[in-house]
């Protein structure tokens, strides 16, 4: 090598000792039939299905809102799901969404490792569709390898062209799905099918459909081995005993053709049951090698469990070199102590009784919220005004809450200042002259209130008063508190 | 020669415990283990300065002496801005009008009316009115509390109307006339009169009495002079902006250095006429504001 290819490559690589980046090694997984293919693909049927058909469920709430099961009804500021209605206030239950998440994320941890992620996570289910896809139309790694040596390029450009065709339908479908969540989806399927429906809805779908076609079709792996923040945290909290899958090196070691440990078995020698075919590497959807341990890259989707077990099924060696295991079994085992699989520990325990609190903690606010509300605002300035027959008024902005979808009316009522006087500014008094307003159905109001009292008060009062807000039919009362304020 | 003398130093050295190449950095015999990032990062570096300079082109970018970039979009914030708002009265068209249709009575009426009335006048009144009547038109000395029922100049949906559009003792000719002159300057009252009739209009408004006081004279005194416009009672009159002093509201001050100040140099609070400052929707909004802040009859 002359000096002149030698600087040209030091240029390239940035470095004298090795490069600082590198080319995308592709993967191009083969096919497994087994146990963990069939649960994940269980599992993938059930949540895509979820997400691509629930926006058209329906659930009637009556006259007066959608009748979309789930719904995110920005314009008006509302979350439908089934039986529950979430108002922008109670955003907070999300935040416990997201709590019982984590905590589930954290157990599932706990017990298997990165399962959330080898099974469940979006960027797992739709890479592992868009790599079904793939399969489908270019076949297995081995037949293409075949194919592409005699393929024509005509029909290599056709392959390219059905599988991105196919990837970029499934993408805009995956678009389309999420946008019918934040409207009627019925109507909106057929304001986008005539080209009618809202610009943010393209735009939306748009995004959703280059996200979900580079994400899946592209970047796959590399989301979690570069971009996603989970493998790192979940390498924080993982512990011992927790079931990864793990390559038994007790009984695979020392590897060798089958042919070789049978000769080194007949001597008397060790010989391991891993025949290195190298199946679990090229089923591995991450490009690992779980044979060299525990290691970042390994999602846990069990996949080289399937690849490795159909080998020995077929050498007649026992099913499960490469199981969910731990390698502190492992070690065990290969010391001759028994092995010990325990989920009862402190941390499945605590991570369990702190979903079973989160969890009551939000039935039980949800199942006991009242579908009423007030809240109560003191006019700043003035704080009290005397008036010219020397009693004193306090003016509030009361705001009543509606959460029931039928309009309702509402009697205004103090307690805590004597001979109080109540007044609904443009409110007009009922039959028995109570102060009381009108609300829609799933609406709020805002009110402004006086109260004023002849009674002499103490220099400087400041009572505490109550309104209340009583539903004239059921009785049902909001309260809330504030103070009247005297000179 | 050259060639092994390349090769020996292209040879990345293997870390041992990890099995892993380092970068050939060592700091007090630490070494950098490497851990080569994928080269689409690089990539999409390079991207975003493409990007950048896109942004360049298209949007407001660099300054120039005395202007700047002004890009090929010609986007700008004020007309940004100008959109929005346009976006914005768009929006409240159908409500406002309504609100021009609508008399004061219907708006007060028409609970929804109503909110919207209120809350443009309030947004009107921060902007106009509170400088002088306070933020939540609580008033000050010598500027009128609107929350309380009593009022110089009526307190009537058309007679808070009628002020806010002419004014009172302004420049415009249908504004609110009337002055409380000034008797002592102008020598039509003397001293000792003076303080007779302020101890007299605090004896009819119920307020503690000095020993001396002299409630005869002052008595005949208010009459001959106050009575015409304060009323032969002194429950005021809002004809002439009379105030009426036998209630517990005080534009001043009950005390009675306050009452002999006005008796002998008289008042004149100017409030400006806003018809022509500002449009006729807005001053009915208003209207509906001021009476609904809870003094209105």
């Amino acid at each position: 090598m002359n000096m002149a290819t030698r600087d040209a490559q030091a240029d390239e690589v940035g470095t004298d000792d090795g490069p600082l980046y590198e080319a995308r090694r592709k993967i191009y997984p083969i096919a497994v039939h087994g146990r963990f293919r069939k649960i994940k693909w269980a599992l993938l049927a059930i949540t895509l299905g979820i997400y691509y058909l629930l926006p058209f469920v329906r659930w009637d709430r009556g006259p007066n809102a959608p009748s979309q099961a789930v719904l995110v009804d920005l314009a008006n500021g509302r979350f439908y799901f089934f039986f529950i209605e979430i108002w922008p206030q109670e955003f907070y239950y999300l935040t416990g969404l997201l709590i019982l998440a984590a905590l589930v994320l954290f157990l599932m941890n706990a017990v298997a490792g990165r399962i959330w992620c080898g099974y469940l996570c979006p960027q797992t289910v739709w890479t592992d569709l868009f790599q079904a896809i793939e399969r489908m139309v270019e076949g297995d790694p081995r037949e293409r390898r075949e194919k592409l040596k005699h393929a024509s390029r005509a029909q290599r450009a056709f392959e390219a062209a059905s599988k991105h065709t196919l990837w970029l339908m499934v993408a805009w479908w995956t678009g389309g799905a999420w946008v019918l969540y934040f409207a009627d989806a019925p109507t909106l399927v057929m304001q986008l099918l005539k080209g009618e429906g809202p610009a943010v809805a393209y735009v939306w779908i748009g995004i959703l459909t280059f996200t979900t076609y580079v994400l899946a079709g592209h970047m796959r792996e590399q989301v979690c081995t570069y971009m996603c923040p989970w493998p790192r945290i979940q390498a924080a909290l993982t512990d011992e005993y927790a079931l990864n899958v793990t390559y038994r090196y007790d009984r695979g070691e020392p590897r060798g053709s089958f042919k070789k440990t049978q000769a080194l078995k007949l001597q008397g020698l060790p010989g391991g049951d891993c025949v290195d075919c190298n199946q679990c590497v090229a089923a591995c959807p991450t490009g690992v090698d779980i044979r060299d341990g525990l290691q970042l890259g390994c999602i846990q989707c069990g996949l080289c469990i399937d690849a490795c077990d159909a080998v020995m099924n077929k050498i007649n060696r026992p099913a499960g070199l490469i199981a969910y295991d731990t390698d502190m079994n492992v070690q065990a085992r290969e010391q001759g102590r028994p092995t010990v699989t325990r989920l009862l520990r402190a941390r499945t325990v605590l991570y369990a009784a702190l979903i079973v609190v989160v969890g009551g903690i939000m039935l039980t606010t949800l199942a006991t919220r009242g579908y009423e509300g007030l809240s109560v605002i003191h006019d700043r300035n003035p704080l009290f005004v005397q008036l010219s027959d020397g009693s004193i008024r306090n003016a509030y902005t009361l705001r009543l809450v509606n959460k029931e979808l039928t309009s309702r009316q509402f009697q205004i009522a103090v307690e805590g200042v004597p001979d109080a006087v109540v007044e609904v500014v443009g409110g007009v008094p009922d039959t028995q002259g109570r102060p009381v307003v009108a609300v829609g159905p799933d609406q709020t109001y805002e009110a402004r209130v006086l109260v004023s009292t002849h009674a002499r008060l103490p220099q400087s009062a400041s009572l505490q008063i109550t309104f209340h807000a009583v539903d004239i039919e059921s009785g049902r009362t909001a309260s809330a508190p504030d103070h009247f304020k005297g000179p | 020669m050259a060639e092994i003398h390349a090769s020996e130093t292209h040879k990345p050295e293997v870390d041992a415990v990890t099995g892993v190449t380092t970068t050939g950095h060592e700091w007090d015999g630490i070494k950098e283990l490497n851990h080569p990032l994928p080269r689409w990062w690089l990539w999409t570096f390079y991207a975003c300065i493409v990007w950048a300079v896109g942004y360049w082109v298209v949007y407001p970018a660099w300054p120039l002496v005395s202007s700047y970039t002004s890009g090929v979009l010609g986007w700008n914030s004020r007309e940004a801005i100008q959109a929005s708002m346009a976006d914005l009265r768009a929006q409240r068209a159908e409500f406002a009008g309504k609100l021009d249709a609508a008399s004061l009575e219907e708006i007060e009426q028409n609970p929804q009316l109503l909110a919207f009335a209120r809350a443009q006048g309030r947004a009107a009144f921060g902007d106009n009115c509170a400088p002088c009547h306070g933020a939540g038109g609580g008033g000050a000395k010598g500027y009128p509390n609107l929350n309380d029922d009593d009022w110089l100049w009526g307190g009537s949906l058309e007679q808070i109307q009628q002020t806010i559009l002419h004014g009172a003792r302004s420049t415009d000719a249908a504004g609110h006339m009337g002055d409380m002159p000034a008797f002592g300057r102008d020598g039509i009252l003397t001293h000792p009169q003076i303080v007779a009739v302020a101890d007299y209009v605090r004896s009819i408004a119920g307020l503690e009495q000095v020993a001396d006081a002299q409630l005869e004279e002052g008595k005949e005194i208010f009459a001959a002079n106050c009575a015409a416009c304060h009323g032969p009672d002194g429950k005021g009159n809002q004809e002439l902006g009379a105030p009426n002093l036998t209630d517990g509201i005080w534009l001043y001050s009950p005390d009675k250095p306050t009452i002999i100040q006005a008796v002998a140099n008289g008042r004149g609070a100017i409030m400006p006429a806003w018809q022509g400052r500002l449009d006729d929707s807005t001053i009915k909004a208003l209207t509906v504001y001021v009476h609904t802040l809870g003094g209105g009859q």
